[in-house]
């Protein structure tokens, strides 16, 4: 078989249409008028957060920025700029000593779990704030990171909406050019930011430029395993990314209900969340 | 003869028939107030898309029994309008519909007989297919309404032609999807191009109504469109966003460019016929 072209360009006006459209829609049917978003000066925080001051307009939008003593420094000052930039209302909640308390019981803590730890407290943080602000929680995860599962579930997998999840890392990046990211943010390393020098691409073992184009031919174009092999992707590589999207798809689903009645939450029970609205 | 369209292009409340028949009111004035002779609403204009179990709740027979056909239909006389709907039966089946409402009366309701049950569509699964398709006399000729799927098979648009419509209709609830390096987005694409092939196919006025707005995480594109029996686009509504957008139409176009291109004199619906038989029979 032939190589294919693998294009994930988008045209970056329509992706912003679409999405600030989307965020102001389904937070105002929600009832709300403001969004919060937990701001890691990182790519997709920083895109999220400048497509819901695009969508509400920036008095509406807060910044949460929520440091734990092992992140970065850049992190902070990255949000800072963008912050400063954007002109949101921002607040800045340190985890550290929640993290630590979570750790009282057992000093063995892994890495793995510490860095869960924190995934969710700071979801607790956001939804906490959310309430405060009386605006909804805007996710940050975007479609390479789903698909893995390079996300943590309840940490931060949990938000009211998902307005990036249908872009690929590398497609965020193109966005955040074009919304004026700062390129100290846009050209960095993607981090989890969980522990000092941690990268996404060094944990996953590939570079999202690589793996983005891979996931876009099997999801996307349908293609076979076999097919991404045969146009140039390495066995191994395939193999382990199918798997990764296999075996994460409780991840990116509610969990299920066990059926007894003859209607059932989820089986037969179907409604948008735009009920009504 | 002129016909001065307005295509309504809405966001529509899901389930919500009382927000969106005021809705259709208010933009049915607007219409008038711009002389317009027929309005176009998009499909399921009345209800919402994604209605799911919201179905048996929305659902209504197109008569005056019904609070929204005896408001609309007393709209309708001095202003034509096609409305989406979800109608019902009398032995209780359901479908996505779109009615002809003219002078009082309703003059045509066409049951969409292609629903999309695959991808991101799940209609097959809460409505029953229309099966029918025909075209019916307006007072600006003969005229045929399509629903979205309805003319993603070319078929439905065939079968009007050949039947005398040259008006088509089309009304949609068309998910906008397929992002990429393009500034409109694939099903947008894909839509407009075939809308503009079919006006040149059948050298017919070719109309269509999109909504938009979105429905959880879907977005609806609008950029409704007209185009004349020479495939020229008179006029095309912004995307994403609500417009009532008028389009004059000349009717006499028609007959100027069938003396050009006779190609409804010269097709063969027999030999069309005679192939499908024996196809059919295979």
């Amino acid at each position: 078989m032939k190589r294919v072209k693998v294009d994930l360009t988008i045209h970056p006006d329509v992706a912003r249409t679409i999405l600030t459209g989307f965020i102001r829609s389904e937070i105002s049917r929600a009832g709300f008028e403001r969004g919060v978003v937990g701001l890691s000066g990182g790519l997709d925080s920083a895109v999220a957060l400048a497509l819901a001051v695009d969508a509400l307009g920036a008095a509406n939008v807060l910044a949460v920025r929520m440091p734990h003593r092992d992140s970065s420094p850049d992190s902070l000052e990255h949000a800072q700029l963008l912050i400063d930039q954007f002109g949101v209302k921002s607040t800045t909640i340190d985890i550290s000593p929640i993290v630590d308390a979570c750790q009282l019981h057992d000093a063995k803590m892994s890495r793995g779990r510490r860095a869960s730890i924190m995934a969710r407290t700071r979801m607790i943080l956001l939804y906490d704030q959310s309430r405060v602000f009386r605006g909804l929680v805007l996710g940050t995860s975007n479609k390479s990171e789903m698909l893995l599962g390079y996300t943590t579930l309840w940490g931060d997998m949990a938000a009211a909406i998902h307005p990036l999840g249908d872009l690929y890392k590398t497609q965020v990046r193109q966005l955040a050019r074009a919304l004026q990211v700062p390129a100290a943010i846009v050209d960095k390393a993607p981090s989890a930011d969980f522990w000092a020098g941690q990268t996404d691409e060094g944990q996953l073992g590939f570079t999202y430029e690589r793996v983005d184009q891979l996931l876009f031919l099997l999801v996307d174009r349908r293609f076979l395993p076999s097919e991404c092999v045969a146009v140039g992707f390495e066995k191994s590589f395939v193999d382990k990314v199918t798997e990764l999207i296999r075996s994460n798809q409780f991840k990116r689903m509610m969990p299920p209900i066990a059926k007894l009645s003859n209607r059932t939450i989820g089986y037969d029970f179907l409604y948008l969340r735009d009920w009504g609205t | 003869m002129q016909l001065r369209l307005a295509l309504a292009q809405i966001a529509t409340a899901l389930g919500d028939v009382s927000a969106n028949l005021e809705k259709h009111i208010q933009l049915i004035k607007a219409a008038r107030s711009e002389k317009a002779d027929l309005i176009l609403f998009p499909e399921l204009s009345l209800t919402g898309y994604v209605l799911q179990d919201i179905v048996p709740t929305v659902a209504s027979a197109a008569d005056e029994d019904n609070r929204e056909f005896r408001v609309l239909l007393r709209e309708s006389r001095d202003l034509d309008i096609v409305v989406g709907f979800v109608d019902e039966d009398s032995r209780h089946r359901f479908y996505i519909a779109s009615a002809y409402l003219s002078g009082g009366k309703i003059l045509h309701v066409h049951r969409k007989v292609y629903l999309p049950t695959y991808g991101l569509f799940d209609e097959g699964r809460f409505f029953a297919p229309g099966d029918s398709v025909r075209s019916f006399a307006t007072r600006f000729g003969s005229a045929g309404i399509l629903i979205c799927e309805d003319f993603w098979h070319a078929s439905p648009p065939y079968l009007l032609w050949l039947d005398g419509a040259d008006l088509m209709l089309f009304a949609s609830a068309s998910p906008g999807r397929g992002l990429n390096e393009r500034d409109r987005l694939e099903s947008a694409w894909w839509v407009e191009s075939v809308n503009q092939s079919y006006a040149n196919l059948f050298t017919s006025f070719v109309a269509h109504s999109n909504r938009v707005g979105f429905e959880d995480g879907l977005n609806f594109w609008g950029g409704s469109t007209v185009f004349d029996p020479g495939g020229q686009r008179l006029a095309h509504g912004p995307y994403f966003q609500e417009g009532l957008t008028f389009a004059d139409l000349d009717l006499n176009q028609t007959r100027r460019t069938r003396a050009r291109l006779p190609l409804l004199r010269d097709e063969r619906p027999g030999l069309v016929q005679k192939e499908l038989e024996r196809i059919l029979s295979k």
